[in-house]
């Protein structure tokens, strides 16, 4: 699966975000942090602001924070607010029947894992992949140490 | 849900408890399943099998049945939890995680190390309850087809 960019800084911004929802962050916070592009952040977080999973604050010391609910957005809510996680199957127009039931086989095998992936993204909840996180995180720490 | 809430092992008095319990959720089973169940788990007191439930103020609001399994598809001895409910008046309480942590330390003092379960891919609610305790996809991958009729 290759997730689009805007998908993936979708996720970096709104779990940044959703980790403390009283905070506002600006985009170049959130972007210098996961070190991405800043202008390619700020469109994407216009997208997070219009499906209401984010607010932004304007005026002096403004910026985004999170306006979701925590624990009923899902990975996959955040990122079909991007693409549709279909894969692209190239297909040609089969000139033959046993040439087009191999097409057909191989979008049947590309439906099984968009399934798997979808069932996957749509069971983590922002809260579940910040615990998560934040498990791995002392886990590193502790490594660390 | 202000009231001490307690896990405790299933008794035969909860049958009926644990019954209703299932029929408020996604796969409302026969009677004779949940019997066949408690004969099992309950009255066979099984070593390697746990029926718990939770209760608070004298009611069953929640059970959880897990057991050790061992050799099932070449896999060494694990813990699988094959049923799971809470009512949904006090879901989102923490009541399925105080149920599934007692059942995870009782199947690792058991002597398994991974606990393992099977939920329907559409049954979202039950996905994302595991999800957040931790559990991930696993080694194993279940396949399935239709039988064709004759």
């Amino acid at each position: 699966m290759k997730m689009h960019k805007a998908s993936l800084f979708g996720l970096y911004a709104v779990l940044e975000l959703a980790s403390d929802p009283a905070r506002q962050l600006s985009a170049t916070d959130i972007a210098e942090k996961y070190a991405i592009s800043t202008h390619h952040l700020a469109k994407v977080l216009r997208t997070l602001v219009r499906s209401g999973l984010v607010q932004a604050v304007r005026g002096v010391g403004g910026g985004y924070r999170f306006a979701g609910v925590i624990n009923r957005t899902t990975l996959l809510d955040v990122i079909e607010l991007f693409e549709t996680l279909e894969s692209e199957l190239d297909t040609p127009h089969p000139q033959s029947q046993t040439a087009g039931a191999v097409v057909e086989e191989l979008q049947s095998i590309t439906r099984e894992i968009d399934d798997l992936t979808k069932a996957v993204l749509d069971t983590i909840t922002l809260e579940t992949a910040l615990n998560s996180s934040r498990l791995r995180a002392g886990l590193e720490v502790a490594h660390a140490g | 849900m202000t009231d001490p809430l307690t896990i405790r092992n299933a008794i035969l008095a909860d049958l009926e408890a644990v019954i209703a319990l299932d029929l408020v959720g996604l796969a409302a089973k026969e009677t004779a399943y949940w019997r066949e169940i408690f004969d099992r788990y309950v009255s066979a007191g099984k070593d390697d099998g746990f029926f718990l439930v939770a209760e608070a103020n004298a009611e069953v609001i929640g059970f959880i049945v897990g057991e050790v399994r061992a050799w099932e598809f070449g896999s060494p001895p694990c813990g699988w939890v094959f049923a799971l409910g809470v009512s949904p008046a006090v879901r989102e309480q923490g009541v399925g995680e105080l149920m599934f942590q007692e059942m995870c330390a009782r199947l690792k003092r058991a002597g398994v190390a991974i606990v393992r379960t099977m939920v329907d891919r559409e049954n979202k609610l039950t996905l994302s309850f595991f999800r957040s305790q931790g559990l991930r996809s696993g080694r194993y991958i279940e396949l399935e087809k239709p039988l064709a009729d004759d």
